[in-house]
């Protein structure tokens, strides 16, 4: 009997499993075809094992790249990328993100069916890093497996439903209707922007008056971004470093430039290989849950990753990224001079929050609103993440971290109340429940006391 | 034929896009049609007989072949114009 037991406890102990087990269900739900279920079963499952090979690849790259900042400035250095510290995290607490991931999605559809904040998480992707982020800051401060996943699954619908109305006011602005939402984990940045375009900013002015060259494509081509921009980065430290430091203890005798352009490769390619463990994941997973949650919440918005903003005001984009870019910047001279970790801006978060930043920053407030609230996006992603790191346990020394404003402050909340004691977690994720379904009833009858406006609204994308 | 949705990172949007064109292959009975979605640096002009990306992306897309560019990619009228024409310039009507 121990036996068996034993053998059903490593099952859930193997995540790849686990989210074998979460598609197998999603597909059948669907009642795909016997062939079909079978296949995504097993592509979910091989896909995970690709996620954490990548996530292998990217440790061999950044474990060197953190003993030589090290050695080069004194301190610790990190590059905020969420792919990458994700790899680590789901090689370590996979089966429980996983699980949280899952209920999180249900807990998303039961507030989205039950109060007015009718989102529907559709991001995936960014929903699977915030269950790992939040398994980790729970279990690395001492909750069990199972209490991990029963209040971690609470916190993450709640994040996830509430995270889209955040910024649901501006992106009624920006798409002139409400039939979609923004469903990402830069959406604490995002909205603080539409706030400062609101108070600084000046609309009359928008930046898609501006004459802005174009021929910035390549920035959008994920693979030679962070090949790139990490190349430079590599390159600076490995000088700082010395070809005597590198050669002698990291690079086996390789010449020290060289090796530094190759780490930088390695990384890349890692985020490539865990972006393609995602990608195949995610493909049998996420339709089940946009069939069900149609059905069972058939009025609500589809909270969506950030590029469906950018095609309203592609000049927003490009200067919402830059600000961002130099609020990271001018963050990391700051924690230059104040000594300590330094976060070293990560190009693929200021461009993705950024950019959305930009766009709704001009919404609300021209140029002057894209510039300076995407600036506070970009000061807000150096500045949080240096905060949660100490709430992640080991994954806090990987020289990688959780990049968005949304890991930020959901991060700070649970890492706060868990410092505070177990109590604390259970204390806030009730509250947070319960404020939700008051804010809820205090909405509906403030719109039942209004007049009802005309619906005249088009067709929702999805 | 083989359509292909694109984004970035080929995570978010361009798996939402990917969706909508499956909704919409079904409704027109386009029954020899698949479609995916990936990054665009994994795409190349073998990948798919059909691109779709948004306006944004108009540039990094180039040299892929038939290239559909959606001006709002939360717009399901344009995309159905825009599957819809596809279908039928790849003989699929």
């Amino acid at each position: 009997m121990n036996g068996v037991l034993q053998s059903l406890l490593d099952v859930f102990r193997e995540p790849s499993v686990i989210v074998g087990l979460i598609a197998l269900l999603g597909l059948l739900l669907q009642r795909k075809s016997a062939s079909d279920t079978i296949k995504g079963t097993i592509k979910a499952f091989v896909g995970f094992l690709v996620l954490a090979a990548g996530a292998g690849v990217v440790s061999g790259a950044l474990t060197p790249f953190g003993d030589m900042f090290q050695h080069a400035f004194g301190v610790q250095g990190v590059v905020p990328n969420n792919e990458a510290i994700v790899g680590k995290v789901l090689t370590d607490y996979g089966s429980q993100a996983a699980l949280i991931f899952f209920f999180g999605m249900v807990v998303n559809v039961l507030l989205a069916r039950l109060t007015t904040f009718k989102f529907i998480y559709m991001s995936g992707h960014v929903a699977l890093y915030l269950a790992a982020m939040i398994a980790v800051i729970l279990i690395a401060n001492g909750f069990s497996s199972w209490q991990a996943i029963l209040w971690g699954s609470l916190a993450q619908g709640l994040i996830t439903t509430l995270s889209p109305a955040l910024v649901q006011p501006w992106m009624r602005r920006v798409t002139k209707n409400d039939t979609v939402a923004l469903g990402h984990t830069g959406n604490f940045g995002i909205a603080t922007s539409g706030l400062v375009g609101k108070y600084l900013g000046d609309p009359s002015r928008s930046t898609e008056d501006l004459k802005i060259p174009k021929g910035l494509g390549f920035l959008r081509d994920t693979t030679v971004v962070i090949a790139s921009s990490m190349g430079l980065i590599y390159l600076l430290v490995t000088l700082v470093a010395g070809p005597g430091y590198v050669e002698r203890e990291l690079s086996d005798g390789q010449w020290y430039l060289l090796w530094a352009v190759m780490q930088a490769g390695k990384f890349a390619a890692g985020v490539f290989i865990i972006l393609a463990g995602v990608r195949v994941v995610l493909a049998e997973i996420i339709p089940a849950f946009k069939g069900i949650s149609e059905k069972l919440v058939p009025n609500a918005r589809p909270a969506l990753d950030v590029p469906i903003v950018f095609t309203f005001a592609p000049n927003a984009v490009l200067v919402g990224f830059l600000a961002s870019f130099v609020g990271g910047l001018i963050g990391m001279g700051v924690l230059v001079a104040v000594g300590g970790t330094i976060i070293i801006p990560g190009i693929v978060a200021h461009f993705m929050t950024g950019a959305a930043s930009g766009v709704i920053g001009n919404a609300t407030g021209g140029r002057r609103g894209a510039i300076l609230g995407a600036m506070t996006n970009g000061l807000l992603i150096t500045f949080l993440p240096l905060l949660v790191l100490p709430f992640l346990g080991d994954v806090g020394l990987q020289n990688s971290t959780f990049s968005d404003a949304d890991f930020g402050v959901s991060g700070l909340l649970i890492g706060g109340a868990v410092n505070a004691g177990h109590i604390a977690v259970i204390g806030l994720v009730v509250c947070g429940l319960i404020a939700t379904f008051a804010a809820s009833a205090i909405v509906t009858r403030r719109r039942a006391a209004e007049p009802t406006e005309p619906a005249e609204e088009p067709q929702p994308a999805s | 034929m083989k359509f292909l949705a694109m984004c970035s990172t080929g995570l978010g949007s361009s798996f939402m896009v990917r969706m909508n064109i499956e909704t919409i292959v079904r409704e027109l009975g386009l029954d020899d049609v698949t479609v995916e979605h990936s990054d665009i640096s994994s795409a190349g002009p073998d990948s798919a007989d059909v691109f779709f990306v948004a306006k944004d992306l108009e540039d990094a897309a180039q040299g892929l072949g038939d290239v559909v560019v959606l001006n709002s990619i939360i717009d399901m009228d344009e995309l159905r114009d825009a599957v819809k024409s596809a279908a039928a310039r790849h003989g699929s009507v």
